[in-house]
């Protein structure tokens, strides 16, 4: 097998008690996409960091094979002299610095300390216009969007003069079109002979550019699928990934639907910066008693600061429009009277807004409800870890007690944590901000039905999800949200990912 | 968190065994270390001054020498904790002292009603460097540091230059006095242990004996309510010692304070506030608010905390007890005094970090800065006794700091 660029053979890692890899192999070929897939916690990230040479030679055992040498990395940069670079989930774009400063921190066109700015910025242009951008080497990266910063760390990986390019979760934080141009660029650099190793959890586009998948699980190699040979399905790779067929992606529910209990009319906000700019623009919406309603759209198209802005003014200013709960005009102009309304926002950016990580579940759980556990506003103590245990067993939050920091846990677990946050604070109303972000497929399952759940009590639940397949699923109703309006509603059961698209499209043809 | 419960369940099977106590050591390092520390400083000073540190003399002088910093420190903790920082008290200190003198010494305005003036201007100082941080989200450290500019620049007016005292002597006793009066002759017994003309006053251990029974009762409650809930917990025996040791330091203090002067008065201030920030801290709606603040503002905001109100009490608060501390370290002086309170923020803040909280906040207890205080006090008392130059005391306190912080930082890296 000449056309072998990469092999790792047998990697074995193991941190003070768990063993993150258990011999494991992994081949990638010359020009070729190869999707590494697995739940969270199955070894993925521990892979590739032994490949970037982040746990240096030594810590681990197995060999790594590139080019056929073998390499023995005791840093990133020893990878990246040879061509491999990877690009973290998190992106490690300095805000207040230029596309071209970014580009080239670390590696500067530089003499003697002296930076060549005329050579630096002509290499970026060229850099910029191989990734499809079209911005100036000196914009700053805070003013363009997360789907261009994604674009700009490939390009930087390209200044590297990049062999195999290792993208994490690339698309996570992208919407469709965003993710649709990336994709597009792995299958452009696929011809020019660059390999890439992609990482991720939407099962759709891996099954779409892959030439070959890799499946790990519990931090073992379970196969190595061939997408030349067979057409690979979803369901097969999920099968893969969890052990087991999952028949359902999405708990079944039966919908008992009520009166009207919950309404938006008239709804607009402007940007808090920019104070000309209308970010949402006269909404109108409602949900009623027990039932799911999601909002669909494009990221960037207003979801969640109309979301944010009915939770207590949390996004946004010169905030206008009425918000009514079951018929009766309900005042949300801070955060304490939403809550005290029953309105809850669970947010789509746990680890920033959701937790105090540096907490434990305990404390977590019960900071948006401290009166209910307070008796004159001192606190009792065995009260609280009497409800905070409760919901730790309810919700299969998976952790040594309730004094476990928050900061260990899993996504997943992360996530039921700031669901049951929220659920203590007994709210009528529940707005789940991507609820599912970042989660693997067994505790989506989970998180799904525990929605159900609550919806089947009674409350009135929204969901704003990028996912049009989890919008789908779960919902009763939709609303499809873009550039700040409503620009469709539909049930559920005549809505497809087409139709919400076209809705989506429609309006930015009639507006040109 | 697992460690701890093996260790608990094997210890109730083996009983007392010395492997128990080492992992108990080991799994509450942290928690325990500064303690550790203390103890280390103290015997190596006690033989350094040949027993002058541990004499009862030098014991009440440690206590009357700190107990302003411990005081501010309080304030500062909570500060800290929520994520700010406060370099002014300081200057607020030496601006409340100077506005006690105009009062007292000047126009001999009522003790009490003076005292109160006092506080509530400190609580308006506090107020207004508040709003600026809280509401106008300026730093924390520019609004202070304007601040200690701007008070010291307002004792100096307040002063002309010149020290304003005496007080009076019901003012400067609160600072200066004992329980048993001033001449300390009243409420004597003779010292069982000591010599013929030994005394030991009886109020101060009677004091000492209920307040380490009330600690011990609810050291016993607290162990009960975590029992019921599963929760790790000391082994019987070894549960037994800790209490023990903890009564037999207080009774030892006690009897130390009782053969000289008795209580000083200054610690009917000082233990009270320790144990109602103590109680704050831990025990109330607003104490788990200030933490879940400093440790993530926008997540604490997004479940209703309503931030930047506490922002602005915490700085209300470091305000009263900068003014508290002005007017002990005043009475101490019996004078006010433009130079008053140079350097006490960075006493203050020393002790809070030594104390193991964290500087980006959400963490930090009153327990470690109280001994954080300690460790900077006895090292000051220590090494002057012991005729370290003022210089070179400046370099080790210096280097205890940092040496206390790293420790501190390496071992959450590690956990």
């Amino acid at each position: 097998m000449s056309d072998l660029l990469l092999e790792m053979r047998g990697i074995t890692k193991t941190f003070p008690g768990v063993k993150a890899l258990n011999d494991v192999n992994l081949q990638v070929r010359q020009a070729e996409i190869h999707a590494l897939v697995g739940e969270n916690g199955a070894g993925k990230s521990t892979l590739m960091k032994v490949l970037s040479g982040v746990y240096p030679h030594g810590s681990y055992s197995g060999e790594i094979i590139f080019e056929g040498q073998e390499c023995r990395f005791n840093d990133i940069s020893a990878s990246e002299k040879l061509g491999i670079v990877i690009i973290h989930q998190e992106l490690a774009l300095i805000p207040f610095l230029s596309i071209a400063e970014n580009i080239f921190l670390g590696h500067e066109t530089a003499s003697r300390g002296v930076i060549n700015w005329n050579a630096a910025i002509a290499k970026t242009q060229a850099l910029l216009k191989k990734v499809g951008l079209s911005e100036s080497p000196n914009t700053l990266i805070t003013d363009i969007g997360v789907g261009k910063q994604q674009l700009v760390e490939i390009a930087k990986a390209l200044a590297k003069e990049v062999k195999l390019l290792i993208l994490d979760e690339p698309t996570a934080s992208l919407n469709e079109s965003d993710s649709e141009a990336l994709l597009e660029l792995l299958l452009q650099f696929k011809q020019q002979g660059i390999s890439s190793i992609l990482i991720s959890h939407k099962l759709n586009e891996v099954s779409k550019v892959a030439d070959a998948i890799t499946v790990l699980r519990d931090g073992a190699t379970i196969e190595t699928l061939d997408c030349h040979k067979e057409t690979i399905s979803e369901d097969r790779i999920i099968r893969g990934m969890v052990g087991r067929d999952l028949s359902h992606r999405f708990p079944p529910r039966e919908a008992t639907i009520g009166e009207t209990m919950f309404e938006v009319r008239n709804w607009n906000v402007y940007h808090p910066l920019h104070a000309e700019r209308k970010v949402v623009d006269n909404v109108n919406f409602n949900v009623r008693k027990g039932e799911i309603v999601g909002i669909a759209g494009l990221m960037g198209s207003g979801r969640t600061e109309l979301a944010m802005s009915i939770f207590g003014h949390a996004y946004g200013k010169h905030i206008s429009g009425h918000v009514y709960k079951n018929g009766q005009e309900i005042d949300v102009r801070t955060i304490q009277k939403a809550i005290r309304n029953g309105i809850a926002y669970v947010t789509e950016d746990r680890k920033n807004y959701g937790l105090v990580l540096i907490d434990g579940i305990k404390n977590n759980i019960s900071l948006a409800n401290l009166p209910a556990i307070a008796n004159k506003s001192v606190l009792n103590e065995p009260k609280e870890l009497r409800i905070t245990n409760q919901y730790r067993d309810d919700l299969g939050i998976r952790s040594s007690s309730v004094l476990q920091k928050t900061v260990n846990l899993s996504g997943g677990n992360q996530q039921k944590v700031v669901l049951s946050k929220w659920l203590f604070a007994n709210p009528d109303i529940l707005i789940l901000d991507e609820p599912t972000r970042g989660i693997d497929v067994g505790a989506k399952y989970e998180i799904y039905t525990i929605i159900n759940k609550l919806a089947q009590a009674g409350k009135a639940v929204i969901i704003i999800s990028s996912e049009l397949p989890e919008i789908l699923g779960m919902c009763d109703r939709i609303y499809v949200m873009n550039e700040g309006q409503i620009v469709g509603e539909m049930p559920a059961a005549d809505a497809s990912q087409e139709k919400i698209m076209k809705c989506i499209m429609q309006q930015e043809v009639n507006q040109q | 968190m697992s460690a701890e419960l093996q260790t608990n369940e094997s210890s109730k099977a083996a009983g007392f065994k010395l492997a128990n106590v080492f992992d108990f050591l080991k799994n509450h390092m942290r928690e325990y270390g500064m303690l550790v520390a203390l103890v280390v400083i103290v015997l190596y000073f006690q033989f350094e001054t040949s027993g002058v540190l541990l004499q009862p003399t030098n014991i009440t002088n440690v206590i009357l020498q700190n107990s302003y910093i411990v005081v501010m420190a309080l304030g500062m903790l909570l500060v800290i904790v929520a994520g700010h920082i406060d370099l002014s008290i300081g200057s607020v200190a030496a601006f409340v002292g100077a506005v006690a003198g105009y009062m007292m010494v000047k126009n001999d305005y009522p003790v009490i009603i003076s005292i109160a003036a006092c506080i509530a201007i400190g609580a308006v100082i506090g107020a207004f460097q508040g709003y600026w941080v809280a509401f106008r989200k300026i730093p924390a450290f520019i609004v202070t540091l304007a601040g200690m500019l701007i008070f010291r620049g307002l004792t100096l007016v307040l002063l002309g230059g010149s020290s304003l005292g005496p007080f009076p002597e019901s003012f400067s006793n609160i600072s200066r006095g004992f329980i048993s009066g001033n001449e300390a002759t009243t409420g004597f017994m003779s010292n069982p242990l000591g010599g013929a003309d030994a005394k030991l006053h009886v109020m101060t251990l009677i004091i000492g004996l209920a307040f380490a029974a009330i600690i011990v009762y609810l050291d016993i409650v607290g162990r009960k309510n975590s029992r019921a809930f599963n929760f790790p917990v000391l082994s019987t025996p070894l549960f037994i010692v800790k209490n023990t040791a903890v009564v037999a330091i207080i009774m030892a203090f006690c009897y130390i304070l009782a053969s000289y002067k008795g209580l000083p008065n200054v610690l009917l201030v000082l233990i009270p506030l320790i144990v109602l920030y103590i109680f704050v801290t831990k025990k109330t709606v607003i104490g788990r608010r200030i933490y879940a603040l400093g440790g993530n503002e926008k997540a604490a905001k997004l479940s209703g905390v309503p931030t930047d109100r506490l922002t602005f009490y915490t700085f209300v608060n470091m305000g009263v007890l900068a003014a508290i501390g002005g007017m002990i370290f005043t009475g101490r002086l019996n004078s006010a005094t433009p130079k008053a309170g140079d350097g006490f923020e960075l006493d203050a803040i020393a002790a809070v970090f030594i104390g193991g909280a964290s500087a980006s906040g959400g963490i930090g207890t009153i327990f470690g800065v109280v001994i954080g205080a300690l460790v900077m006090g006895v090292l000051n008392n220590g090494m002057s006794i012991a005729g370290v130059s003022v210089d070179w005391q400046q370099v080790v306190k210096g280097a205890v700091l940092l040496i206390a912080v790293y420790f501190d930082v390496s071992s959450k890296n590690k956990a």
